[in-house]
C-alpha cells in the first residue's frame, strides 16, 4: 500500500501531467490518423509490444470500415484526418476563487446541490479540500485492496495486470466490432479497469470519481470490468455536473464480463455539453457498451440517464450466454433544443432460461429528436427465453420528434417476448393543475417528467437518483415558452 | 376578499360571461347554481387563470389585488384554490411528493420556512382524517387509477393541506354517490372558518343540504340573475330553472 504522502504526491503529479510520462519532448501527436499515430500513442504510453500489435490490428481493420449511417441522426461528415488523436490534456487554468468562474455554471452547480469543495474541484479552483477526497480515496483503496479488488486506470492495468487485460480486452467488444469501437481500439488513451475476485461483494459503489489519478477521462476512453464467479459490483460512471470538452468526438468502449453467479450493475449519468440553444457545438457521443453474462445465473444491469451531448449513439447491450442469466436495461434519454439521440439496447439470448428487461423512457423537447432503437434476439436453442420491453416517449412542445425502432429476431419458438410502447405529451391540463397548486410551469414539468422516469430512477443508487432528478429539471429549463 | 365587477370572458370567440358581478366577504359560503352552459365552470376557470379563457372586460380584486394580472401559480400562492371538476392524473408522482412541493412553494411565497419531511408528514396525516382516507393514499400517484369519489376526496384533502383563503368548488358533487358526498361535504364543513371563503358551484341542490351556504346565486347566460339565501336553492329544486327564467 502507498502511504498518504505518496498518494498526495501522485495526486499533485497527476494533476500536473495527468499521469502521462513526459520523456518525449512534444506532448501532442500531429494531426491525422495513420499507423505512425498509433505507434506514437503506444510509445508515449510506454506500452508493451502486444498492446501496440492489438492497436494496429484494430487500426488496419478500421481502414476497411465505413462510418455507420443508419442511426436516426444528422451531422456533417467527420474528417478523421483533421483531428488530434493524442494530446496530453491541457492543464486546467488554476483559478484563485470561485468568483472567477462563470456565474451561470455556478448557478447550475447550486441547483444540483454540488458542494463548494466539489465546485472548486470541478472548475479548477485551487483548494485545500482536495485533501479530503485524497484521504477518503486512500481509505477506499485500502479497503478494496484488502478484498483483492483491482480498481485502477486502464494504463496501470496494462502495466500491472497484463494477463487479465490480454485475456479480457476485446472479448466482448472485438476490435472489429464496429467503426467507432475499432477507432477506439486503435487510439484509446486511457480509461478504467475493475476486477472483482471470486465470491467478493464489492463493499462500495465504485465511481470513477474516487479513482485518483483518473481525472482525465479522455476522448477515447476504455473501460473493462471483470466479475469473477459469485462476485458483485455496482459501478458508477459520469457525473451530473456539466462537462465541457474541446474534443467534439467521443468514442468510448465499455466491456463487462460477469462469470457464473456474478452480478454487475453499471449506472451512467451523462451530461456532456449539448451545444447551445441554437444547436451550435456540443459533443458527438458514439459509444459501444456491451456486457457478457458468461456463466450461469450471471446478471448485468445497465442504467443510464442521458441528458447531454449534441448527438448520442449508444446501445448498452447484454449477451446472455450462461443459462438462467439476466440482462436489464433502464434508460432515460432526454433531448432538448437541437439535440439528437439514437439510443437503446441489444439483448442477445443464447443460454437457456435467460431473461431480459428493457425499460426505456425518452423525453423530447425543443426541436430535438429522440429515437429508441432496440434489438431482442433469441438464437435457436435458447429455450424458454423471456423478454419484456417497455418503450415510452414523452413529448414537450410540438416541434420535437420521438421515434421507436424495435427489432425482434426470434429463432426459438419457446421464447416469450412482450413489447409495450406509449407516446404521450405533457398536457395543458397537467400543467394547469400543477400551476393551480402553486407550482410554476418549470417546476411542474420537472415534477411530471420525474414521475414519468420513476421506474428508471429507482434503479439508480440513491445519491445518483437525487442528482439525476435535479439534472432533468435543469436540462428542461426554458423548454416551455 | 373577492370582488368581481362586470366580468366578461370568452373561449374560442364565444362569449360566455357577460358582465358578472359578485362580492364574497371573508368566511362566507356562496353557492352558484345554473343550468348547463350558463358559465359556471367558465367562472371557476377564469378565476383560477386558465389560459384558454380570454378575459374581455371587467375587474376582479382578490384581497385588494388585481387577480386577473397574476399568473395561475401566483393566484394559488396568494390563497386561491380550485377544486377541479375533473382532477388530473400525474403518473409516477406520489400524492405526498406533489403536495410537499405545493405546500413549500406557497409557504415560500408567504415568507414562511419550508416544511421538512417530518413536519410535512405529521401535518398531512392529520388532514387525511378530514376526508377519511388511509395513509397509503399518500404514496399513490396523484389521481392515477383513482375512482371518481377518491379523486374528489383528494381535492378536498389538498384543500385541507394548502389552507387557501378562497376555495372554489367546481361541481365537486358530480359523480359522487350519497356516502362519498357526505364525506366530501363533511370535510368542507370542517374547513369552514372566519378566514376562509367558499364559492360552491353546483348544478343540483343536493350538495347544499350538506354544505349550507350563506348566499345562493343563480347564473343564467353569463350573468347572475337572482341572489338569495338557502331557500332560493330549495325553490330552484322545486320549480326548476324555467320558473326563474319566466320571472325575470
Amino acid at each position: 500500500m502507498m502511504d498518504e504522502n505518496e498518494i498526495i504526491e501522485e495526486r499533485i503529479k497527476s494533476d500536473y501531467k495527468w499521469g502521462f510520462t513526459t520523456d518525449i519532448e512534444n506532448d501532442t501527436v500531429p494531426k491525422g490518423l495513420n499507423e505512425d499515430t498509433v505507434r506514437l500513442i503506444s510509445q508515449k504510453k510506454e506500452e508493451p509490444e502486444w498492446m501496440l500489435e492489438w492497436r494496429l490490428e484494430a487500426y488496419r481493420h478500421w481502414l476497411t470500415m465505413t462510418e455507420p449511417k443508419w442511426p436516426h441522426v444528422n451531422y456533417p461528415d467527420i474528417d478523421f484526418q483533421d483531428a488530434y488523436y493524442y494530446a496530453a490534456p491541457k492543464q486546467q487554468k488554476k483559478l484563485d476563487s470561485l468568483d472567477e468562474v462563470d456565474p451561470k455554471l455556478l448557478e447550475t452547480f447550486d441547483k444540483l446541490g454540488i458542494s463548494i469543495a466539489e465546485q472548486k474541484r470541478l472548475t479548477g479552483v485551487a483548494v485545500d479540500a482536495v485533501m479530503d477526497s485524497v484521504s477518503v480515496a486512500t481509505t477506499f483503496k485500502k479497503e478494496l485492496a484488502e478484498k483483492g479488488i483491482i480498481f485502477c486506470s486502464f494504463s496501470e492495468a496494462i502495466r500491472e495486470h497484463p494477463d487479465l487485460v490480454r485475456k479480457y480486452m476485446g472479448s466482448v467488444v472485438p476490435q472489429t466490432d464496429n467503426f467507432y469501437a475499432a477507432l477506439n481500439s486503435a487510439v484509446f488513451t486511457d480509461g478504467s479497469f475493475c476486477y472483482i475476485p471470486e465470491g467478493v461483494r464489492c463493499p462500495m459503489e465504485l465511481s470513477t470519481y474516487f479513482r485518483i489519478n483518473a481525472a482525465n477521462t479522455g476522448q477515447f476512453e476504455r473501460t473493462l470490468i471483470v466479475a469473477e464467479p459469485g462476485s458483485y459490483v455496482s459501478y458508477l460512471e459520469g457525473c451530473t455536473a456539466p462537462m465541457r470538452d474541446e474534443n467534439q468526438l467521443h468514442a468510448a468502449v465499455v466491456e463487462i464480463i460477469a462469470h457464473k453467479d456474478a452480478e454487475v450493475k453499471y449506472s451512467t449519468v451523462q451530461n456532456w455539453y449539448p451545444g447551445d440553444e441554437n444547436g451550435k457545438g456540443g459533443i458527438y457521443n458514439f459509444v459501444t457498451k456491451r456486457g457478457l453474462c458468461a456463466g450461469e445465473n450471471a446478471k448485468i444491469s445497465w442504467t443510464q440517464v442521458e441528458t447531454g451531448s449534441a448527438i448520442t449513439w449508444k446501445y448498452p447491450s447484454v449477451v446472455l450466454q450462461g443459462d438462467n442469466s439476466v440482462g436489464e436495461f433502464y434508460s432515460v434519454a432526454l433531448t432538448n433544443n437541437f439535440q439528437q439521440a439514437d439510443t437503446g439496447t441489444k439483448m442477445i439470448h443464447v443460454g437457456k432460461n435467460t431473461r431480459s428487461t428493457i425499460i426505456s423512457k425518452g423525453i423530447s423537447a425543443g426541436r430535438s429528436n429522440n429515437s429508441y432503437r432496440g434489438l431482442v434476439k433469441v438464437v435457436k436453442g435458447a429455450s424458454n427465453a423471456r423478454n419484456f420491453s417497455q418503450c415510452d416517449s414523452l413529448l414537450i412542445g410540438d416541434r420535437c420528434g420521438a421515434h421507436t425502432f424495435p427489432y425482434l429476431e426470434i429463432a426459438d419458438s419457446s421464447a416469450k417476448v412482450e413489447h409495450e410502447a406509449t407516446t404521450s405529451k405533457i398536457g395543458e391540463d397537467q400543467l394547469f393543475y400543477c400551476n393551480q397548486r402553486g407550482l410554476d410551469t418549470e417546476a411542474a414539468i420537472g415534477i411530471i417528467v420525474n414521475g414519468y422516469c420513476k421506474e428508471v430512477f429507482r434503479e439508480l443508487p440513491m445519491e445518483f437518483a437525487v442528482e439525476a432528478q435535479k439534472l432533468l429539471a435543469i436540462s428542461l429549463e426554458g423548454s416551455v415558452g | 376578499m373577492l370582488t368581481i365587477k362586470n366580468l366578461q370572458a370568452s373561449i374560442e370567440d364565444n362569449q360566455i360571461l357577460k358582465g358578472l358581478n359578485l362580492e364574497i366577504k371573508p368566511g362566507e359560503v356562496h353557492a352558484i347554481m345554473g343550468p348547463n352552459g350558463s358559465g359556471k365552470s367558465t367562472l371557476a376557470n377564469v378565476l383560477a387563470g386558465r389560459e384558454e379563457y380570454e378575459v374581455d372586460g371587467g375587474e376582479v380584486l382578490f384581497d385588494g389585488e388585481d387577480l386577473l394580472d397574476m399568473g395561475p401559480e401566483d393566484r394559488a400562492r396568494e390563497g386561491l384554490f380550485l377544486a377541479f371538476q375533473y382532477p388530473v392524473e400525474i403518473p409516477g408522482v406520489s400524492n405526498a411528493n406533489f403536495l410537499k412541493h405545493a405546500v413549500n412553494e406557497i409557504r415560500e411565497h408567504r415568507g414562511l420556512e419550508k416544511l421538512d419531511a417530518m413536519d410535512f408528514l405529521t401535518m398531512v396525516k392529520d388532514r387525511l382524517k378530514l376526508v377519511e382516507m388511509d395513509q397509503k393514499f399518500l404514496h399513490r400517484s396523484v389521481n392515477e387509477g383513482f375512482s371518481g369519489g377518491e379523486k374528489k376526496r383528494n381535492e378536498i384533502f389538498q384543500l385541507a393541506v394548502l389552507e387557501p383563503k378562497l376555495a372554489i368548488m367546481d361541481e365537486t358533487d358530480s359523480g359522487l354517490d350519497i356516502d362519498a358526498l357526505k364525506i366530501v361535504a363533511n370535510g368542507i364543513n370542517k374547513l369552514r372558518g372566519e378566514d376562509r371563503s367558499f364559492l360552491v358551484i353546483t348544478h343540483y341542490q343536493r350538495l347544499l343540504n350538506y354544505i349550507v351556504p350563506d348566499y345562493v346565486h343563480v347564473l343564467v347566460d353569463g350573468q347572475i340573475v337572482e341572489s338569495g339565501d338557502k331557500s332560493l336553492a330549495l325553490e330552484l329544486e322545486k320549480n326548476g330553472y324555467d320558473a326563474i327564467l319566466e320571472r325575470i
